[in-house]
């Protein structure tokens, strides 16, 4: 008995050097840029760091978070980008589970759909940008065209120049460039999934749903956290779409904190507020992680029979 | 203990039922992804004057490939930029997913199978350099870049990206690999493997769908980045894909069939990889893994 | 079925072209011969420098506007075959990317430019942040009186030269010559209640359903688009002379509300809300507008069969009210801290001189006076040229102060609430007026 116990500690302490030795090139890839520079950008923010100030920069502590999370300006931002994000990275996910899944059905020519799909996420977003503004453009773009070509429309209508309607084009423009990166995740972790399981299930009684429910999607579900994950940090940080197609308007209809974020940085130059914008930006990235794993493991825990 | 026949009749009419859902919904899902891009084809020989058309004239009245020869094979400024652009892109790119998924599948290893402290927070810190926004630590990198002189070289795109993608390579894999049964890494150590052994010989070829999911997805992040590749290159010397077509923007003006013909040029290295590799993302379990035997 | 085999053998392949293309194109080749000369030949010989050894500026310039990458590379081997002692290094952005790419190279430690393009509108930014250096005493004399005043504003800051003037640019009233003559006139508007009876006489007439088209995305062009509106309700300066802001009062606050009134009578295109020049410029050329406020190069652009379905029908004339429309030019800086600051002023004088402008016309328009009295030069376009010579003479500027850019931010947004009905343009640009303090003390 007490042999295993030996064996197993200096199992443990080996294996934690182990660990040490097969993270440390990760650690030293990941940090060794970036260290500096995020300790760099979290310092400047307690500054007041301007470029037509050269020189003068007093120290002005939390002074700069202060201003922003008192400013009108910012929660607006907030608030769009919260729709945006909500929106683009929930209906990809939607989207992304179903074309995962029906990629993964044995057709033919399922061949034909997983060569095809990457070929949004492959676009450059600058392209798929510009792309998309010209099939939204009031007078002459292709949106326009075929609505009232098969007479679901009357009128031309003006999709990016309209408050109501910009932000909801450009969701549209980021669901159809990043849904193929989470249908191939999806892809992917079903492979994971071992079909005796679904057609024991299936023996057992269950329908095509239930046996979705209660066999695959738990056991993928860390898989579509990760791409619920990587979808809502791309669409906080999502910018060249916006710039190019509406620049922020009609009246920062479409401003969000990530457009709102590089004015201020890189148009005006207010460098402290700049990285006062960004490390925000980083903690609601962080507040929705945390959110997602609360409720995967809710859910999970519901879940177990 | 057959089930009944009316049992099985009703079965297989669903499955049949279910597969022309299926084949429709694939046909749904192929139009919705290939309409915009058709358009941009269409745009790519097109004219600037045919594309202010109304009523929209699907099909152009004279397409043309000049743009697009004009970028592949053309000699003046923008086209030998662009075409610098693609040897560059693909440079830093091949490097910096090579970089990532060795050094990231390593580690991600290490936090799916091996007990340290630590484990479950310093994944979040890896994080960070991904979730913060290029616009707050661009300026220490870019001083840090010009101190070494290696500004408008791949070198600066290679360490940046690998970076910023080593955590997702990390993230995705541990959870991949913690699908995988640890009876398969046991069943290689007993046969005398080390954890390295295990990983290199047992886990890795049974976890080839999601190796080349994420390598794609590495690929892709390197292919497309903008705004570092903006601030961090200056000529043709560095430049990379995104940023040559941006050049093709005017102050006044855009030339989108350019555009588009330098989109198209763009999407397709990723593509070309996507297929090639799209079996091996559903190569599945590989028979004999001890599951069921 | 595809064998993955074959499927990678050809991949191998198209991704091996896609790289040897990519390979074979180190060392671009400079091609295309410059524009056949129409001016006498560049004085380029400058007085040397005894400086020991070749010497390299390293230049900053803009790619796709004004004058093409090949036309600067052209006007820069003129420059360096004049003046062997001096090497250039070229360089090219898009415009979007100009401006960060000039700060973070002087603030980010590699000050590597001597001498970089700079619109008019960063001009005072730039000096306050010590970026660019003072050249007054660098500017001779024949360009202080031989260029047009409002260029010259436009490169100076309290007073001092921060920019040595050359690419010149301002906006005009295009119309539609045939929808002009259908609804019965015969000269295009001069002010801007003529242009708002032409149009509303061309909509009831039903030659067209809106008009006029704007620049209304938000983004600079609709505070340039503003402007050069505002100039013909006699607007001259957004500021007093004591500088207090006065946009909201007199003629910026009329054309506001002009440019409101003609969207709400349905003259204006409702599609300009999200329009900027490229727009403009689309609809005028494919006959879906009648006027539009846009740059000089949709005229050359009206006539090439490519890009335009109404060739020969678009006119060009001077902006309504007296032609005094927004500056757009772009200026050459020399950085505070360049390294060889004789020898980049010496370039930048030579690009600006007045027989290297003039050989590029087709280009852009020369900012010299005298240019103008030359019908050589002004034969290819007359039509262009003499409502240029009126609307330089009448060029008006944006405000130029060091904070421009949150100045236009904070205006961006209160033209588009105005145009959009959700302030009223007095509301809007009160609402900007308040704010002046605090982005004065950015």
């Amino acid at each position: 008995m007490s042999h295993a116990l030996v064996s197993l500690r200096s199992r443990l302490q080996g294996e934690r050097w182990v660990a040490v030795a097969m993270i440390a090139p990760a650690t030293l890839v990941i940090l060794a840029i970036t260290v500096v520079p995020l300790l760099r950008a979290m310092w400047m923010s307690l500054f007041h760091i301007v470029l037509i100030r050269p020189g003068v920069e007093p120290f002005v502590g939390l002074g700069n978070y202060i201003a922003e999370l008192t400013s009108p300006i910012f929660w607006g931002a907030m608030g769009r980008t919260f729709v945006l994000t909500v929106s683009s990275a929930g209906v990809s996910l939607a989207l992304g589970l179903g074309l995962g899944v029906l990629m993964n059905q044995p057709l033919r020519g399922r061949w034909l759909l997983r060569s095809v799909i990457i070929l949004p996420w492959a676009l450059p977003g600058v392209v798929n940008a510009f792309m998309w503004q010209w099939i939204d453009h009031a007078q002459y773009g292709a949106l326009n065209a075929l609505l009232t070509q098969v007479h679901l429309l009357d009128t031309y209508q003006n999709w990016l120049g309209d408050p109501g309607t910009a932000l909801w084009m450009i969701v549209i423009a980021d669901i159809w460039k990043n849904t193929p990166l989470v249908a191939l995740l999806v892809l992917a972790a079903l492979q994971t999934v071992p079909k005796e399981l679904a057609d024991a299930a299936e023996v057992d009684g269950a329908d095509a749903l239930q046996v979705f429910r209660r066999v695959t999607l738990p056991l993928i579900m860390p898989m579509l956290l990760v791409a619920l994950v990587l979808r809502t940090i791309d669409s906080i940080k999502l910018f060249n779409t916006i710039y190019v197609m509406t620049g922020g308007g009609p009246a920062n209809a479409t401003q969000t904190i990530s457009l709102y974020a590089y004015k201020t940085a890189f148009q005006v130059f207010d460098f402290g507020k700049g990285a006062t914008l960004g490390w925000l930006i980083a903690f609601v990235t962080v507040g929705f992680v945390i959110v997602y794993l609360l409720l995967i493991r809710g859910s999970a825990r519901e879940n177990r029979p | 203990m057959t089930a009944p026949a009316s049992w099985r009749h009703s079965r297989s009419a669903q499955r049949r039922a279910a597969r022309l859902v299926g084949y429709g919904l694939t046909v749904i899902a192929l139009a919705a992804i290939l309409a915009p891009f058709a358009w941009l084809v269409i745009s790519a020989v097109s004219s600037q004057a045919d594309l202010i058309t109304v009523p929209l004239r699907w099909i152009p009245e004279h397409p043309t490939l000049a743009r697009l020869e004009d970028l592949l094979f053309g000699s003046n400024a923008h086209a030998d930029a662009f075409r610098a652009a693609i040897r560059n892109s693909l440079l830093v790119t091949s490097a910096s997913t090579a970089i990532s998924m060795v050094t990231g599948v390593l580690a991600a290893y290490a936090f799916a199978r091996l007990r340290f402290p630590g484990r479950n927070w310093l994944i979040f810190v890896f994080m960070a350099t991904y979730m913060l926004p290029g616009v707050a630590i661009i300026l220490p990198i870019y001083s840090f870049f010009s101190s070494v002189g290696w500004l408008d070289t791949p070198w600066a795109l290679i360490i940046v990206y690998s970076s910023f993608v080593t955590p997702f390579v990390i993230w995705l894999m541990r959870g991949y690999f913690e699908t995988v049964p640890t009876d398969l890494d046991d069943a290689a150590r007993i046969d005398g493997c080390s954890r390295l052994g295990a990983l290199w010989r047992v886990v890795l070829p049974v976890s080839a769908p999601g190796l080349v999911s994420t390598a794609l997805l590495a690929f892709l992040f390197s292919w497309d980045e903008f705004f570092f590749a903006l601030i961090l290159t200056q000529t043709e010397a560095g430049k990379t894909l995104p940023i040559a077509i941006n050049d093709f923007i005017g102050r006044f003006t855009v030339d989108f069939p350019l555009l588009a013909s330098g989109g198209l040029i763009a999407a397709l290295p990723p593509v070309i990889i996507a297929f090639v590799f799209q079996r091996r993302i559903v190569a599945g379990l590989t028979a004999g893994s001890v599951q069921g035997s | 079925m595809f064998g993955t085999v074959r499927v990678g053998r050809f991949a191998t392949v198209a991704l091996g072209i896609l790289f040897v293309l990519g390979a074979c194109s180190t060392g671009a080749s400079p091609s295309g011969a410059p524009p056949t000369p129409t001016g006498a030949q560049p004085t380029a010989a400058v007085s040397q420098s005894p400086a020991a050894g070749p010497v390299t500026i390293t230049a900053l310039f803009m790619t796709q506007a004004g004058y093409t990458d090949d036309e600067v590379k052209a006007m820069t081997d003129a420059f360096t075959a004049a003046n062997p002692s001096i090497k250039v290094d070229l360089q090219f952005v898009s415009y979007e990317a100009l401006h960060e790419k000039i700060v973070t190279d002087q603030l980010g430690g590699s000050g590597q430019y001597d001498i970089v393009l700079q619109d008019a509108i960063w001009g005072p930014e730039f000096a306050v942040a010590g970026i660019s250096a003072d050249v007054t005493d660098s500017i001779p004399a024949d360009m202080l009186s031989g260029v047009f005043g409002g260029v010259l504003v436009g490169t100076q800051y309290q007073g001092r030269y921060y920019g040595i003037p050359w690419l010149n640019d301002t906006q005009y009233l295009y119309y539609n010559k045939t929808m002009l003559q259908k609804a019965g006139f015969s000269a295009p508007p001069s002010t801007w209640d003529e242009m708002e009876q032409q149009a509303l006489a061309m909509k009831q007439k039903g030659i067209i359903d809106y008009p006029f088209v704007g620049q209304y995305k938000q983004g600079e062009a609709l505070v340039a688009n503003w402007t050069s509106t505002a100039g013909g309700f006699g607007m001259t300066d957004f500021v007093d002379a004591q500088g207090n802001p006065t946009f909201n009062t007199g003629g910026s606050l009329q054309a506001l509300e002009y440019m409101k009134k003609l969207l709400d009578e349905g003259v204006t295109n409702p599609a300009s809300t999200n329009y900027v020049s490229n727009d403009v410029k689309g609809a005028l050329l494919s006959g879906q507008a009648a006027f539009g406020i846009v740059w000089a190069y949709v005229y050359a652009d009206s006539l090439d069969p490519a890009k335009s379905k109404v060739v020969g029908e678009i006119g060009i004339a001077p902006m309504a009210g007296g032609g005094h429309a927004c500056n757009g030019g772009m200026s050459l800086a020399i950085t505070k801290n360049a390294k060889h600051r004789q020898e980049a002023i010496d370039y930048a004088l030579y690009l600006a001189s007045q027989p290297v402008e003039e050989k590029y016309v087709t280009a852009a328009l020369p900012m010299w006076k005298s240019s103008f009295e030359k019908p050589e030069l002004s034969a290819s376009a007359p039509e262009l040229w003499a409502a240029a010579e009126v609307a330089y003479q009448g060029m008006i500027n944006r405000p130029m102060v060091p904070f421009y850019t949150p100045l236009s931010n904070a205006l961006q947004v209160a033209l588009q609430e105005a145009l959009l009905g959700q302030k009223t343009p007095k509301a809007a640009l009160d609402g900007v007026v308040a704010q002046w303090g605090s982005l004065q003390s950015q």
